[in-house]
């Protein structure tokens, strides 16, 4: 079997966008996220505790698993042989159940390092009714051609 | 852990601190549940062939390098629950700054983690500011590395962490309590 790439860097150019992800947000999703990420503290699933001593209006989604949102934003949009390099993420606000929590991503450089892989720089951001919670740029491998696959890529090959 | 002043700072810039192996190995029930939690249908986690010939065999998620060093929420004989990210509540402490904040956080992936992993972490200081004052209150940030290994040594992730920790402002003290 061979897995043929989803999309190559010859094919993504700066300012180009990713699709837009919309997904509505329920306690299910925070606490599911919660606890995948094993993140045991309240906030993330006790709206009692969230809203008396947080202050919250509801339990929130909590860091670790925003990330793993993020990585599969991106990775719905590079395929299986996209491979993730760095990420940096600046929170900026909370997102609880009843929101609908929308990605956006935009390619604002791209290249090939010394070692010869490709790469897409990208903003990304996810936002509620227009306020962005969580802004992340991310920096993702990319295949040059059919054959070429970043994940073969160790040691002295793969400067992320 | 050690209380440490602002003299004791410099000795610590750069020093690995920390060391700890996760309490359990990578595991796939954990990846499924996480891709599951987001809807991640990301064949490598899900299709062992297309895995087999992309990756040499599953891995993990990149960003659940963290996951696999959440303390379990009890263990038997344990008194009090371990804390991640120890070298910032010892800056806390022992700078005695009561409050604090995350503002950033960055992750860099090497080596890809997978299924029967054995990882380990150390924890770096690598910079402290001059006392600076923000609308939060006077204190001091701090950037502190989480380097993440594998049973070979092999690194596979390195986190970064700048931190803020502070005093309020005394007419926000009383209004936040």
């Amino acid at each position: 079997m061979t897995t043929t790439p989803t999309l190559l860097l010859d094919g993504v150019t700066p300012g180009a966008t990713l699709p837009e992800l919309a997904h509505p947000v329920t306690a299910t999703t925070v606490v599911l996220g919660a606890l995948a990420a094993r993140d045991w503290r309240p906030m993330h699933h006790d709206k009692d505790f969230a809203v008396n001593r947080n202050g919250t209006r509801d339990i929130f989604l909590n860091t670790p698993n925003l990330a793993a949102w993020f990585e599969r934003y991106v990775t719905d949009w590079t395929g299986p042989h996209g491979r993730l390099q760095r990420m940096t993420f600046r929170m900026l606000g909370s997102i609880f159940p009843g929101d609908t929590m929308v990605f956006r991503g935009t390619v604002t450089d791209t290249g090939v390092d010394e070692t010869g892989c490709g790469w897409a720089a990208l903003e990304v951001t996810v936002s509620v009714d227009g306020d962005t919670k969580t802004a992340c740029t991310a920096k993702v491998a990319l295949p040059r051609a059919a054959d070429d696959n970043p994940w073969a890529r160790r040691g002295d090959r793969w400067r992320p | 852990m050690s209380a440490i002043g602002i003299d004791d700072i410099e000795g610590l810039l750069g020093v690995e601190q920390y060391e700890e192996e996760g309490e359990f190995p990578v595991e796939r029930g954990y990846i499924w549940t996480t891709c599951s939690s987001v809807e991640n249908g990301n064949p490598l986690f899900w299709d062992d062939a297309v895995a087999d010939e992309l990756t040499g065999g599953p891995v993990a998620p990149p960003t659940m390098v963290s996951v696999w060093f959440r303390p379990h929420h009890w263990a038997p004989g344990r008194t009090t629950a371990a804390l991640p990210l120890q070298v910032h509540f010892d800056l806390k402490e022992g700078l005695g700054l009561p409050e604090a904040v995350m503002s950033d956080n960055s992750i860099v992936f090497h080596e890809p983690v997978r299924p029967g992993d054995r990882l380990t972490t150390r924890q770096i200081l690598r910079s402290v500011s001059e006392e600076k004052t923000t609308r939060l209150g006077t204190g001091r940030f701090w950037v502190i590395d989480v380097e993440y290994r594998n049973q070979q040594r092999e690194l596979v992730a390195v986190e970064s962490y700048t931190g803020f920790g502070y005093r309020r402002a005394a007419a926000r003290a009383e209004a936040g309590r």
